[in-house]
């Protein structure tokens, strides 16, 4: 790694409704944006389980982010309203694992706003490149072979 | 020796309350003893690890080890005792789980050392003497196991075929779980011997939750005096029941203190505290960001909370190596 340049693997779990349309606006209108994120299209920002946040980082996300429809807009109601809950409280957690607030992100991006898709991807790129690699191992290899 | 089946007990790093749940079988346990010959029991007979050495592989019947694994010796003991043993079972919380020695892997070796044998309150120690591995004395050289920075559940150490929950396990599904192996009734391997549903489903106080559960404060039990009838969650307190696995009897709740998880999750859950906090996260009360922020701080410890049974087998298992100081 130390020869390379290092680049960030982010996971982006974003909602079927505004997010991913977004960004898929984003794609269609030639917006170029960092490539570093992983897309997981989802029914709902609300559907996202925080076992799905801490698996990510276990298997080597350096950076995680969750994308719904702007508060008011949940095709579901309160989907993105249980999400933002769960990201407040997870992200308190996450820091008591030692994994820093600014790795794990949330984002409102309706479907009308691919260049919002654009810059929360190069933003979060270049905050989590400067973190640098979280190497998740878990307290793995420690004990006897 | 006799023909009946051969039975062992181990411990590992666990508060010996594991072993108390089997001397509380009370006169129970003298139908075990009929049934069984118990070949090695370190709480309680005297037989060494050359007596285990010199069984042959697999001759024991079952094995139940309670405790997680921390140190050295417990690692080599519990491979030890896998060879020899037909079946093992994971009895109890820290051993199928990680248990309360668990929230060890907050911290490690270094910090967990400093702490014990120099900065509590009540440590006398003027020399500043630590367990060495190992140190010479007179010429000789004493060893001790190594300590390991991460605690592990029995399962990230060796191949387990059943779990006997809880802190320490009730007595029945002890005896349910002794009988089903010397009648060769068992679930299939891997199951955990308790049922697969949540504790809230048990709940005497499931009936007193109102429809639409919401809280706009979280209190700790010695913040409020609880009432002996309603939903923990109702009064703002922290109970782990929709995150754990049925079968201790609600004890704590029949003794009014919430459910702290001493279960663990029920199979379809791979990661306790996270389902917990997906659900309490779900019945906060309140839609803007201000507002969930300053409920969230009343959440003091969330890892601690969520996790108090079961860190070292959730999907991250430990704190971040690099961040402890």
């Amino acid at each position: 790694m130390s020869h390379e340049a290092y680049e960030p693997k982010l996971v982006g779990f974003l909602c079927t409704w505004c997010s991913y349309t977004g960004a898929d606006l984003a794609g269609t209108s030639r917006m170029a944006y960092a490539p570093n994120m992983r897309i997981i299209r989802v029914m709902c920002s609300g559907r996202v389980d925080p076992q799905f946040v801490l698996k990510a980082f276990k298997e080597g996300a350096d950076g995680v982010l969750i994308s719904g429809c702007h508060p008011g807009d949940c095709h579901y109601q309160e989907g993105n309203y249980k999400a933002l809950r769960r990201h407040r409280l997870l992200s308190k957690m996450l820091e008591q694992f030692g994994i820093e607030k600014e790795r794990f992100r949330l984002e409102w991006v309706s479907a009308a706003e691919g260049a919002k898709f654009q810059q929360v991807c190069n933003e979060f790129t270049e905050e989590v490149r400067l973190l640098g690699p979280l190497n998740w191992n878990g307290g793995k290899n420690e004990r006897q072979a | 020796m006799s023909d009946k089946p051969k039975v062992a007990f181990y411990w590992c790093s666990s508060c010996g309350g594991c072993e108390e749940s089997i001397v509380d079988l009370a006169e129970d346990i003298l139908k075990v003893v009929e049934a069984v010959d118990i070949v090695f029991w370190p709480v309680a007979l005297d037989f060494k690890k050359k007596d285990v050495e010199a069984m042959e592989d697999g001759s024991i019947a079952v094995t139940f080890i309670n405790g997680a694994v921390r140190l050295s010796e417990q690692e080599e003991m519990v491979k030890l005792l896998r060879k020899k043993s037909g079946l093992i079972v994971a009895h109890g919380s820290c051993s199928h789980l990680g248990g309360i020695p668990g929230l060890g892997n907050f911290w490690n070796k270094e910090t967990i050392f400093n702490r014990a044998y120099h900065t509590t309150p009540s440590t006398d120690n003027p020399d500043g003497t630590v367990p060495l591995e190992k140190v010479e004395v007179e010429g000789k050289e004493l060893t001790l196991p190594s300590f390991y920075d991460t605690v592990y559940a029995l399962d990230q150490v060796i191949d387990v075929d059943y779990y006997l929950p809880g802190c320490a396990p009730p007595r029945d599904l002890i005896l349910n779980a002794v009988q089903a192996i010397l009648e060769g009734k068992l679930p299939p391997k891997g199951a955990v011997l308790s049922p697969n549903k949540s504790l809230c489903e048990d709940c005497k106080r499931n009936d007193s939750k109102p429809d639409k559960l919401t809280i706009k404060e979280i209190k700790r039990p010695w913040e409020v005096i609880l009432d002996p009838e309603t939903c923990f969650l109702a009064q703002g307190v922290i109970c782990m029941g929709p995150a754990t696995r049925t079968g201790c009897g609600e004890r704590c709740i029949e003794a009014n203190m919430p459910c702290r998880g001493c279960f663990g999750p029920t199979d379809q859950v791979f990661d306790q505290g996270a389902k917990f906090l997906s659900a309490l996260a779900s019945i906060l009360d309140a839609d803007d960001e201000k507002e969930i922020e300053k409920i969230v701080d009343t959440i003091v410890d969330p890892a601690g909370s969520f996790y108090r049974f079961s860190l070292p087998h959730s999907i991250l298992r430990r704190r971040r190596m690099e961040d402890i100081k």
